[in-house]
């Protein structure tokens, strides 16, 4: 299927959303899609899908011009969307939520599941599962969901299938097999649109990218005659160059010494130190203990045994209160989930760890908007002001959001857990340098992150955990980015 | 991405709720304007008086409920400690002899109590709201049953001749049930809104993670919350006893439900972390105009709980309309 895209705008209220794009995706082509977070993507997705309608412009399919009024329109038409969170029911079975909502019926209009669990089946293959289709969502791991939505595109016959950050959560393996799924489909014939802030997939994938900044189209690159540096130039308009960066040596002091953690079935023998200054990376696989790890020091999750010494003094930290009084902050894994109230403004985010600090008998508004214009400005924070509403606010300016409301509380040592998933290119530049910012002035920093690079980039030390172990902490840069990978695989005696 | 334009401004302490709260208002002034055009009688001062003070039992109620919704929690358990806390004064005073203060003291008290037991089953032993209040709600019903023997205590006036006066009692044109109802929602609108606890309950109903990972201690919250619902039950059973001059063991059967309608039509979220005290107060006040207006009208009881039901579901449907 060729869709062609032109002069598409699309504007709600008062705002231009997008002002003229062309996209043109080819039979059997994955095509990738470019732009900080608010570049428009999102929109020209729905107006691709039916969700909105465009404003002006033309959508055409193999050459017919063709209105999209709205979803199943759109389905008919052989467009899925697969989206970024996924929309799965944890409770129901794979054929179920497979069949959601056009479930299959026999005589007498009872569930035909026979004919169900065929169908299923025969997609589970095609797609090179071995899995039962009456097994419970709740049971697959998270890449396995992530097909089972791209299986139930198969089943409506879609001829483009949009992708929107399918990898956000996958780990490296399951990336891996997602990647020769979506090769096999586009052999097939199918076409892909593909949405990711990840460079190396971008390159490794796609035929063609096209750039959207500002809701405006930047233009389309053929991916082989194009580099990271260039691509980076159109979605910001400015040249990027170290990204990361590493300032300033810590201090020999040490400042927390964790010995001897353990918490059964998620990680045990976990000792490690931390200098004033630091920023010790923490790499590894997905769930191999590591947001664990941080959360019993945080004293939001309780530990079998261990010890932790802050500034050479044994601590006992049993909630979160604890945590916070001797200095520690943590800034979350899922900030929707864990790290912000939504429905709450800016600046009662921000000041919720610190309201003891602002109050006499009554809490000082005044004040609390004093601190919080203060953070905004100090992270540079885009949002209308201190009163919107954090739902609002894109991902990066929501993650600024969990950062400065810890940053508010003056913390000796701020664990970072995935400080930039999901966060445009933009916004973790900036975040790096509030990262090192804080870094200069004396604050012990913890990196947990999944993407090697920036573990590296910013870590003075890195610490690799396998199987619920740290199997070794690294302390001589430059690292070697193989054997911190071969290590969070294999574990420490790979190292021979 | 096209998050960011639906800007919609907002602070939990003030603008957003203010055209929630006209529209509450304007609903409440248009059902006295339809019940003063049916019967006159409706807008004298004795009446609007006697309003106020039928909706002051229901509405101290729904204050203590506001809270636990707010928290994202339900309390079935109030008409049932309205019972025993009225149960408790009346005997002492009647049966004991006990100084009307104090015995209105110790009544306080045990409504705080009786919330606390409540907010303990939902933060510590971790039971579901729902379930944690319908057992305590069995139970404190239950107790009451068994100290009364199943009779009445009457004539509490003769006893305290204070009980008397909190009913009929005035200052200038404003009885002392309605001084008490608006009172306590001065107090309580500073509590949510100008303390450190208030912005706790509402990030706890928010969303209770993300609270307790920002160092509030979710459990206090919640048991101070169910504590503040059995306190404020506890003074209705004051009113109570005062209004009626006894109390009967089945006294406040059904009270949660007249509580939560007013909470639900005030704007308040069931789901928790939004919603304001005012909407209950007006919503309490839509009931109490409701009740009094089809009773003026001679309108049977049978029929009231149906038109009854339908102002909840208009109050409902326009609030929902508002946030779209």
């Amino acid at each position: 299927m060729k869709v062609e895209v032109k002069g598409i705008k699309k504007s709600f209220g008062k705002v231009n959303v997008l002002k003229g794009v062309d996209l043109t995706i080819d039979n059997a082509q994955i095509h990738a899609l470019m732009g900080e977070n608010g570049a428009g993507k999102s929109t020209l997705i729905k107006v691709l899908t039916g969700v909105h309608q465009k404003d002006s412009g033309s959508v055409s399919i193999d050459g017919i011009k063709i209105d999209i009024k709205n979803i199943k329109e759109g389905q008919e038409l052989g467009i899925a969307y697969v989206h970024q969170e996924l929309n799965v029911i944890k409770e129901l079975s794979i054929i179920d939520n497979i069949f959601l909502g056009r479930e299959l019926r026999g005589t007498k209009g009872m569930l035909d599941i026979k004919a169900m669990y065929d169908k299923t089946l025969r997609v589970l293959k095609q797609l090179n599962l071995e899995i039962d289709p009456k097994t419970a969502m709740k049971n697959l791991s998270v890449g396995s969901q992530q097909m089972i939505e791209i299986a139930k595109a198969l089943l409506q016959d879609a001829k483009l299938i949009i992708l929107d950050e399918p990898t956000a959560a996958l780990t490296n393996k399951e990336i891996d097999i997602l990647f020769s799924i979506i090769r096999k489909l586009q052999k097939n014939g199918v076409s892909f649109l593909y949405v990711s802030h990840r460079m190396n997939e971008i390159f490794e994938l796609s035929q063609k990218i096209t750039v959207l900044r500002d809701g405006k189209y930047i233009g389309t690159e053929i991916t082989k005659d194009i580099n990271e540096d260039r691509l980076v130039e159109m979605m910001t308009g400015k040249t990027v160059d170290n990204l990361f960066e590493n300032k300033g040596t810590p201090s020999k002091e040490k400042i927390l010494e964790v010995s001897n953690f353990k918490k059964s079935g998620q990680f045990e023998d976990v000792s490690f130190d931390l200098y004033k200054g630091e920023v010790l990376g923490f790499s590894g696989l997905m769930g191999s203990g590591r947001s664990e790890i941080m959360h019993c020091l945080f004293g939001s999750e309780k530990l079998d045994s261990g010890r932790i010494k802050i500034e050479g003094k044994d601590t006992k930290i049993e909630k979160p209160l604890d945590a916070y009084k001797n200095g520690i902050a943590f800034v979350t894994e899922d900030r929707k989930e864990q790290g912000l109230i939504l429905n709450f403004s800016i600046s009662d985010n921000i000041i919720l760890p610190s309201l003891k600090k602002v109050k006499n008998l009554f809490v000082d508004d005044k004040k609390i908007k004093e601190i919080s214009r203060k953070q905004i400005k100090k992270l540079k924070v885009r949002c209308t002001d201190d009163n919107q509403l954090v739902k609002n606010l894109s991902g990066g300016n929501q993650q600024k959001i969990v950062l400065s409301k810890w940053i508010e509380t003056n913390p000796k040592i701020l664990i970072l857990d995935e400080p930039t998933r999901g966060v445009d290119i933009g916004a973790k530049k900036e975040i790096y340098d509030i990262i090192n910012k804080l870094k200069e002035d004396g604050v012990s920093i913890i990196l947990v992150s999944s993407e090697l690079s920036e573990v590296v980039g910013l870590s003075d030390r890195v610490a690799v955990m396998h199987n619920k172990k740290l199997a070794k902490i690294f302390d001589t840069k430059p690292f070697n980015q193989d054997k911190i990978l071969k290590t969070a695989f294999l574990g420490e005696d790979y190292i021979g | 991405m096209d998050k960011s334009i639906k800007i919609k401004k907002g602070n939990l302490a003030n603008k957003k709720g203010y055209i929630e709260r006209f529209g509450l208002a304007a609903l409440l002034l248009g059902l006295s304007g339809f019940f003063t055009m049916l019967n006159s009688n409706f807008i004298t001062l004795y009446n609007i008086q006697n309003i106020f003070k039928q909706s002051a039992i229901n509405g101290l109620i729904a204050y203590g409920m506001t809270f636990v919704i707010l928290l994202g929690c339900i309390d079935l358990s109030v008409g049932s400690i309205l019972a025993l806390v009225g149960y408790l004064v009346g005997n002492l005073i009647v049966l004991f002899q006990i100084p009307v203060g104090i015995a209105i003291i110790m009544g306080l008290m045990l409504g705080i109590i009786l919330g606390i037991i409540n907010g303990c089953l939902v933060a510590k032993v971790k039971l579901q709201p729902f379930i944690a209040t319908l057992i305590t709600m069995t139970v404190y019903r239950g107790i009451t049953l068994i100290i009364s023997n199943g009779l009445p205590v009457r004539n509490l006036d003769k006893a305290s001749p204070f009980i008397g006066l909190l009913n009929k009692g005035k200052v200038g044109i404003f009885p002392i049930s309605m001084i008490i109802f608006v009172g306590v929602l001065g107090i309580l609108w500073v509590l949510l809104h100008k303390t450190v606890f208030g912005r706790h309950l509402y990030a706890t109903g928010g969303n209770e993670e993300a609270a307790r990972l920002s160092t509030i201690q979710t459990s206090k919250i919640k048991i101070k919350g169910y504590a503040i619902s059995g306190f404020l039950s506890a003074v209705a059973a004051i009113l109570y006893i005062s209004r009626y001059n006894s109390i009967y063991p089945n006294a406040g059967q059904g009270a949660e439900l007249d509580a939560i309608a007013a909470v639900v039509i005030g704007g308040t979220s069931m789901s928790g972390g939004k919603g304001l005290i005012t909407g209950t107060f007006i919503g309490a006040l839509i009931i109490g105009v409701l009740n009094n207006g089809l009773n003026l009208l001679g309108i049977s009881s049978f029929y009231q709980e149906v038109i009854k039901g339908l102002v909840i579901l208009l109050a409902v449907v326009a609030d929902k309309r508002k946030k779209i």
